[in-house]
């Protein structure tokens, strides 16, 4: 029985954020505190020639100013990647040096190229005006299949035709042997546009130094603060670890843009320790649209080969991926190990073979942006199932079940072996799509769009069946792939001699609400009430080291290190409670914060266990005092959530503008801790799948200069353009943890896109329209249903 | 050269010399450590800043100290009364109207002006009041929802 477990129990966290109490990077002022603007390249690809810091540097109120060459004399070392994706004939990815701040050239409109530091934020800016640098302007290459041409300008000397790392997966010779038995390909050219993050808290940061101790302390808009201090210490500055705390407080929204080491990062601990100040940096917004690491951004052909009966046969992807101008911390990752291996779907393809080309351009890094991989699968995928459905004259729905992998619970039935690599957990895809069908009425939708059309309105549905990798694990497995870091996570429970709890976790809630479901889990383990529970995390000096929060893994992996943790806390107490009933630990049974003597009312409350083992006058003789334990969980697999969505638009062929009618998801998380938390995981998800499908675009101009550099020419998704989600679970649990959970807080991004351009081409079906490339605007669909016109 | 300005912010007035192209979101996080009301953008696209200022909606990032001299503010730390939390903010915990909290008191304020305006607004009023606020985690449903939720506490 269950207290807190399943219920939609209120966020604990709430009150300071809607009280303003919250406490961001930005809201920290420290005594004696300085601030540093970064001067950044205004050119996409350009020498720098000279830099003349003499009149900034007598400017009123400021301290220092500080260039590339600074860094490097004081022997700082560039940033480095956390994944190693290596070219298919074994030679080793290209890994230039990514500079702090540019020294000699500059890679990408926004790159650092120098620092002033000064009293106030406007004394620093107001000297950024008086620094005088000399650029000598080189020709840029933004579009990745541009730049692996011959005669592209290089972004790196020591990177021939820009690539990074070419990639494969799958069986070829089976692929193509495959499409030669098939009775049609149907095959699709596709854009996965760039994105911006955009978490509403712009990154900032805090380096603070104390010479007295030697401990240096980076405040940071961060998911992951182990993870920094390590990259760092250990492969950026060469400090001692154990003299260096990273702290991310409350943490304004990261969806993957906050898991990167960053050069503010380093920037404002260098600074800090020179000048012996703490040095404060806050992003403007234009500034994070050139600085933050960027999502997406692939360029693919995929082609499905099939029968006529609408069976899949084999799948063939070949995708250029634009990483940017430099190896952001997990970017070969992204467009290699979490994108070609999800490409079975749902689906039994017997053959898939995909090839990705990883690409430097003059453009912002591209790393994980919230699903990370997944979601460009999913588009391309979703999308010519789709296709295929419209080429064969089958319901979407129909074409999808006859593929889908059959049930299998991943106990009784075995995992399901892809033919890319993976093994899935557990999975009823077909339950999900049923499910979403009769919630959404699917049927009298479809009736109705009929209807309509008759009338001259153009409705579309679009379906999306997904399946999502979260948790990446275990550490061996992903460290033969190419991972320099390990995927587990760990907790520290510790019980006060009241009976109170802390517990310190290594994953870390930016939105996520963790100090309430953890907690949520802790008050039902230990059977006392949640008010009793504190989380804790976000903090080096005090939880233990993790990995942070990224992939929808801090429940299955931090959560069942948590779990495990508090078997051993009970596990402890359990035999203080029977030394303290004097009975046998096998007499006692626990429940609801008590231990029982078996068929008797005699018993021992947790909080007189904990006060016991503080206070061990009548204690177990060879059990040591105290009641903490720290559990460090490497996961056996990833863990594979899955469902299926439903988007309705009507589309006016007039203006090609798209309206968003209605919105199905039903969503397979395992097994749920906090129904109000997951179904809000849901729905921001879809709105940033919705964004990226009608209306969001990193534009660049093909002189690398960023056309949508701020809010104005960016499109961000907005209240007044959503209807109210409807939003149901199917429940398949996780077999391999503790929690039988398997992660919700990327579904969202990856059904929503392809679930709306499925929509879209469906409503367009009658003017002949097969595809409008993302993000669909009213001139794209205009231009779409124009374009098809002439043709026909 | 600081420019004296008087405000009365949550009913308490302040005197302070500012510097003329100091914004008013400056003014309220550095100056009077009220770091409740954000910064997001650059552009005033977000409504992260939003505050009341003489009974009206505004984004500080917009405004100057100076123009502030004289006026009365009110920031999502004003709210709660007592003790007690404005319903607003009770209707974004009950309906669980944030995720990271960034962007929330921005919300509080805007949805404070609307319901000041207009006691029972539709959803469809709801979400076009908010249209000036970015979320980039809620999806904005359960935004609504706590604005739902207060419109009819307060009307009650």
């Amino acid at each position: 029985m269950t207290t807190y477990v399943g219920k939609p129990v209120r966020r604990v966290e709430d009150h300071r954020f809607i009280t303003g109490r919250g406490r961001y990077v930005d809201d920290i002022k420290l005594p004696g505190m300085v601030y540093a603007y970064i001067v950044r390249s205004p050119y996409a690809h350009a020498k720098i020639v000279s830099i003349d810091t003499s009149q900034a540097s007598t400017a009123p109120g400021v301290i220092a100013v500080l260039t590339g060459k600074d860094l490097e004399a004081d022997g700082i070392g560039g940033l480095p990647c956390g994944w190693q994706v290596n070219f298919r004939d074994g030679t080793q990815m290209k890994e230039p040096r990514h500079p702090v701040i540019a020294v000699d050239k500059v890679r990408h409109v926004g790159e650092p190229v120098a620092v002033i530091i000064a009293e106030t934020r406007e004394q620093a800016k107001d000297a950024a005006e008086l620094l005088t640098i000399e650029y000598e302007e080189l020709p840029a290459v933004v579009d990745p299949q541009k730049a692996v041409e011959d005669g592209a300008p290089l972004v790196h000397d020591d990177a021939p035709r820009n690539l990074a790392f070419d990639w494969e997966i799958g069986d070829k010779a089976k692929t193509e042997a495959a499409f030669q038995e098939a009775d049609r390909i149907v095959e699709l050219e596709l854009e996965n546009q760039r994105l911006v993050p955009n978490a509403i808290e712009p990154r900032a940061a805090i380096g603070d130094y104390n010479p007295g101790t030697d401990h240096t302390t980076l405040y940071t808009t961060s998911q992951n603060p182990h993870l920094i201090r390590l990259l760092l210490c250990a492969f950026v500055m060469g400090l001692p670890e154990h003299k260096v705390r990273v702290v991310s407080p409350d943490v304004g929204g990261g969806f993957g843009s906050k898991i990167f080491h960053y050069n503010e990062e380093v920037i404002v601990t260098w600074a800090a320790r020179k000048l012996k100040r703490p040095v404060k940096w806050t992003a403007e917004r234009s500034e994070s649209f050139v600085s933050d690491r960027h999502g997406r951004d692939h360029r693919t052909k995929v082609q499905l080969a099939l029968k006529n009966d609408g069976t899949f046969l084999g799948l063939k992807v070949q995708t250029y991926a634009n990483l940017g101008a430099y190896l952001s911390t997990f970017a070969p990752a992204i467009p290699t190990y979490l994108y070609g291996t999800l490409l079975q779907g749902v689906y039994t393809t017997p053959a898939i073979y995909c090839e990705v080309y990883g690409v430097f351009t003059h453009t912002v890094p591209v790393d994980a942006y919230r699903g990370a991989g997944r979601p460009e699968a999913t588009y391309l995928l979703e999308r010519i199932v789709d296709l295929a459905a419209r080429e064969l004259n089958m319901d979407p729905a129909d074409i999808r079940k006859k593929n889908f992998i059959p049930p299998f619970d991943g106990i009784e039935q075995p995992g399901y072996q892809t033919q890319v690599a993976l093994q899935y957990d557990s999975g009823n895809y077909e339950a999900a799509l049923n499910r979403l069908l009769e919630m959404a009425n699917y049927s009298e939708w479809r009736r109705k769009q009929q209807e309509l059309r008759s009338q001259g309105r153009y409705i579309g549905l679009g379906l999306a069946a997904y399946i999502e990798a979260c948790g990446i694990a275990p550490s061996a497995v992903v460290g033969a792939l190419g991972a320099r870091a390990g995927l587990y996570d760990s907790a520290t429970v510790r019980v006060h001699p009241t009976g109170k709890v802390s517990v310190y976790v290594g994953v870390h809630a930016h939105g996520q609400g963790h100090e309430t479901t953890f907690a949520q889990i802790v008050a039902d383990k230990l059977g006392i009430a949640l008010e009793d529970v504190e989380i804790v995390h976000g903090d080096t000096a005090e939880i233990p080291f993790g990995m942070g929060t990224y992939g929808s893994r801090s429940l299955a992996v931090g959560g069942s290190a948590m779990v495990r943790a508090l078997d051993k806390i009970l596990e402890k107490a359990t035999k203080i409670a029977a030394h303290l009933l004097e009975a046998p630990e096998s007499d006692l049974e626990f429940r609801e914060g008590k231990w029982y003597v078996k068929g008797t009312e005699k018993s021992i409350s947790f909080p007189e266990v904990a006060l016991a083992a503080y206070v061990p006058h009548n204690y177990p003789p060879d059990l040591e005092p105290g009641l903490e334990a720290e559990s460090f969980y490497d996961p056996k697999n990833f863990t594979f959530p899955f469902g299926a969505h439903l988007a309705v638009v009507e589309v006016d062929p007039e203006t090609g503008e798209v309206k968003l009618l209605d919105y199905y998801a039903v969503d397979d998380f395992g097994n749920v801790v906090n129904p109000l938390v997951v179904e809000g995981q849901v729905h921001g998800g879809i709105v940033q799948g919705v964004g990226q499908a009608l209306y969001e675009e990193a534009r660049y101009d093909e002189n690398g200069q960023l056309l949508t550099g701020t809010f104005l020419e960016y499109a961000m998704p907005r209240a007044d353009e959503f209807p109210m989600f409807k939003v149901d679970h199917t429940v398949t649990p996780c077999p391999h943890n503790p929690l039988g959970a398997k992660g919700a807080g990327e579904t969202g991004t990856i059904a929503a896109t392809a679930a709306v351009a499925n929509a879209v081409a469906d409503a367009l079906q009658p003017f002949g329209v097969k595809h409008v490339p993302m993000p669909m605007t009213p001139q794209r669909v205009w231009t779409a249903i124009q374009a098809s016109q002439q043709v026909s | 050269m600081g420019v004296p300005i008087k405000v009365t912010v949550n009913g308490r007035q302040y005197e302070a010399e500012v510097d003329p192209r100091m914004l008013l979101v400056h003014f309220l996080r550095d100056v009077l450590d009220l770091t409740g009301t954000h910064v997001g953008c650059d552009t005033s696209s977000c409504g992260a800043c939003t505050v009341i200022l003489n009974g009206k909606a505004v984004k500080s990032c917009t405004l100057l100290a100076v123009q502030a001299d004289g006026a009365e503010i009110l920031t999502v730390e004003g709210l709660e009364q007592n003790g007690k939390l404005h319903p607003i903010q009770e209707g974004f915990r009950e309906e669980h109207g944030l995720q990271c909290g960034f962007c929330t008191p921005g919300m509080i304020m805007t949805a404070y002006d609307l319901l000041q305006r207009n006691p029972n607004p539709s959803e469809a009023e709801i979400r076009h009041a908010l249209e000036g606020n970015f979320c980039r985690c809620t999806g904005y449903q359960n935004i609504v929802k706590a604005v739902q939720y207060a419109a009819a506490k307060m009307s009650s």
